[in-house]
């Protein structure tokens, strides 16, 4: 493959106290790819997308985005730079509406001078952006957009959260876990979703336990364990057991990197 | 391998033919989650309840209750602490606590004070002194919070005796008399002048307190940083993640809070003529604003309550006061009934916080 990575981690370091979270990781997101990272739990796939979105600063290592060295503070920088992520924790405030919650950090405001002079949010305009991209994720039937996220359940919320990052991602779409707590028919949308950005030309990175969804849409499957990337396989030159056996060290695979 | 995968999707056959529509919000509807629905949308109707119980009460145990005057006495004794009320409900919606508020108040009062008096600056000027000055105390105790991430609790626990001892120090307790201020510095009394329509006076400072608490209600509701200021409140972590500066919040939730309190330090000296380092508010501003807070309806834990309520809050504890001397009590039953809606207060508020489920 000699195409350029869109976004590209060298050997990223992050410890907390004595826990190594990654230990020299490498990371590679194709343009246009949908890309898996599987590994057992504590293996450091949420540390590993929150080095690369700004979110933990890795003691060691670099990230470039486009080939060009970045340097984000703060997932704020990475939200500008096009990258949107599913945090395996949501990160939505539960008192606050799914309208609030879906622009958290890039309200609209009214135009004119209520909104530049007043500062004042233009809530018709975020409640209907917020509806539409519901909907389009299926959770039409809602009610009342301005209905506190804590009043959702699990997988409402996980829905809210998959709809602000594909709404808003226009470079790279990272998704922890997205559909851990959705039912069988949230997670066909969210699949669904995730094949829509990729047709939009948006790559996208999918944390995931769960096998089948894994290699139902993955181009290529990144094995973590222990911290590191262990291998990168195609998912359809391998079968579920082999990937579930090489992430827990029950197997060793044979080929490093499938795609080299 | 692609078997797997086949089969894997064999199980969600069973969705072809089911209703389309994807979790469907359903609005539970029991009477009791009715109201605890409301409430967790309305946070200030609790206190505007009591307020209006405490008025109906008062106004048929008291003929005096319901006569214009009485009322505006009640407005023109809550002005000070309904102003260091809006300072408590910014910091306690982002599940802080400022115990310094009191402090800051009489600290700027002494300082817009001495300004004119020790150094001769004109009035007006004094006050922008002061107004910044007490904006700086309050930024200390956020770039504390926020950056040395040190408890709220335990920085202005600090901070209250740092500044009040600095206070009188400064100021070797010495009050400037009422009669000077008016004669040369008058500005500084400008929130104790009045207007009296139809021979009732309204204080100023009555006037600035509701118009402070309108602006303060547009901009936690109308802007974005007033959501800002809930979210960080709410869950720090989300917030951070979701893309709010939490710390630039803390830091200026702070500083506008030790704003308010200067303000309220200038109108404390309209509402005592004289500038006195030993004014009560110092030592009692805290507790009588965190009443006013919790008696609103804003939650401790930070992320839930309006500042309206903060008023209602404030002014329930003006009502009771006022109408147990009318009915004429022993004035300890006030400080009886604020404590036990106090906790009344909490335990409505958690179990507003259980609509969640
Ligand atoms: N904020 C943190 N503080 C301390 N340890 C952490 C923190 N975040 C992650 N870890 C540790 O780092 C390791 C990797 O965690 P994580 O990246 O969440 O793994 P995964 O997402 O693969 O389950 C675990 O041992 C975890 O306990
Ligand atoms: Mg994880």
């Amino acid at each position: 493959m000699t195409r350029e990575p869109i976004l590209k981690g060298r050997n990223l370091v992050k410890r907390y106290g004595k826990v190594t979270a990654l230990d020299h990781c490498d990371f590679d997101l194709y343009p246009g790819e949908i890309l898996a990272v599987i590994g057992d739990n504590g293996a450091g796939k949420s540390t590993l997308i929150k080095a690369v979105s700004g979110a933990v600063a890795p003691d060691e290592g670099d990230i470039f985005l486009d080939g060009k060295k970045i340097n984000f503070t703060s997932p704020i920088d990475a939200r500008a730079a096009g990258i949107e992520t599913v945090y395996q924790t949501l990160a939505m405030s539960p008192a606050l509406s799914i309208a609030d919650n879906m622009f958290m950090g890039r309200e609209l405001r009214k135009p004119g001078f209520m909104g530049k002079v007043m500062r004042q949010l233009d809530r018709p305009a975020m409640e209907k952006f917020a509806r539409a991209k519901l909907n389009e994720l299926g959770l039409m039937t809602i009610q009342n957009i301005n209905q506190a996220v804590e009043t959702l359940s699990g997988g409402q919320r996980q829905g809210v959260a998959v709809a602000r990052a594909a709404a808003f991602g226009s470079k790279v779409i990272i998704l922890d876990e997205p559909t851990a707590a959705l039912g069988v028919k949230e997670s066909r949308r969210v699949l669904e979703l995730i094949l829509d950005v990729r047709s939009r030309g948006i790559p996208i990175v999918l944390i995931s336990h769960n096998m089948p969804h894994v290699f139902e849409v993955a181009d290529r499957v990144h094995v973590h364990r222990l911290g590191k990337r262990l291998c990168i396989i195609d998912p359809k030159r391998h079968s579920m057991s082999d990937a579930v056996a090489y992430m827990t060290g029950a197997k060793v695979p044979e080929d490093m990197n499938e795609f080299a | 391998m692609a078997a797997d995968a086949h089969q894997a999707k064999h199980f969600e056959e069973g969705l072809k033919g089911a209703s389309e529509t994807v979790a469907e919000f359903h609005e539970t509807k029991s009477p009791l989650k009715r109201i605890q629905h409301w409430l967790h949308q309305t946070p200030s109707a609790v206190p505007m309840i009591v307020l209006v119980a405490a008025l109906i009460v008062f106004g048929l145990l008291s003929d005096n209750f319901f006569k214009a005057a009485t009322l505006s006495t009640i407005l023109q004794q809550i002005a000070i602490v309904g102003i260091l009320g809006c300072a408590q409900t910014v910091v306690i919606l982002t599940a802080g606590i400022d115990l310094s508020v009191g402090a800051i108040a009489v600290f700027s009062s002494v300082l817009m004070g001495q300004m004119s008096f020790r150094y001769g600056i004109p009035a007006e000027l004094s006050i922008l002194i002061g107004l910044a000055l007490g904006t700086g105390m309050g930024a200390i105790n956020g770039l504390l919070i926020a950056f040395l991430k040190l408890p709220p609790f335990i920085v202005t626990l600090g901070t209250w005796q740092v500044l009040l001892a600095s206070n009188f120090i400064y100021s070797a307790n010495e009050t400037i008399r009422s009669a000077d201020v008016k004669e040369s510095a008058p500005a500084l009394q400008l929130w104790g002048l009045s207007i009296q329509p139809g021979g009732v006076r309204v204080l100023f400072a009555v006037f600035l307190l509701i118009v402070l608490v309108a602006i303060m209600a547009y901009v936690l509701r109308q802007t974005a940083w007033g959501r800002h200021v809930y979210a960080v409140g709410d869950d720090p972590e989300a917030a951070a993640l979701a893309g709010v500066k939490t710390r630039a919040v803390l830091v200026q939730v702070y500083a506008l809070a030790g704003f308010f309190c200067a303000i309220a330090g200038w109108v404390m000296i309209g509402r005592f003529g004289s500038v006195s380092p030993t004014a009560s508010t110092g030592q009692l501003g805290n507790i009588q604003s965190i009443t006013a807070v919790v008696i609103g309806g804003i939650s401790l834990f930070g992320g839930r309550g309006s500042i309206v309520g903060m008023f209602f809050g404030a002014l329930i504890v003006g009502v009771f006061e006022m109408g147990l001397r009318l009915v004429g009590t022993d004035p300890q039953w006030t400080f009886f009934l604020i404590g036990v809606l106090i906790i009344f207060a909490v335990g409505v508020d958690q179990w507003i916080r259980k609509a969640a489920a």
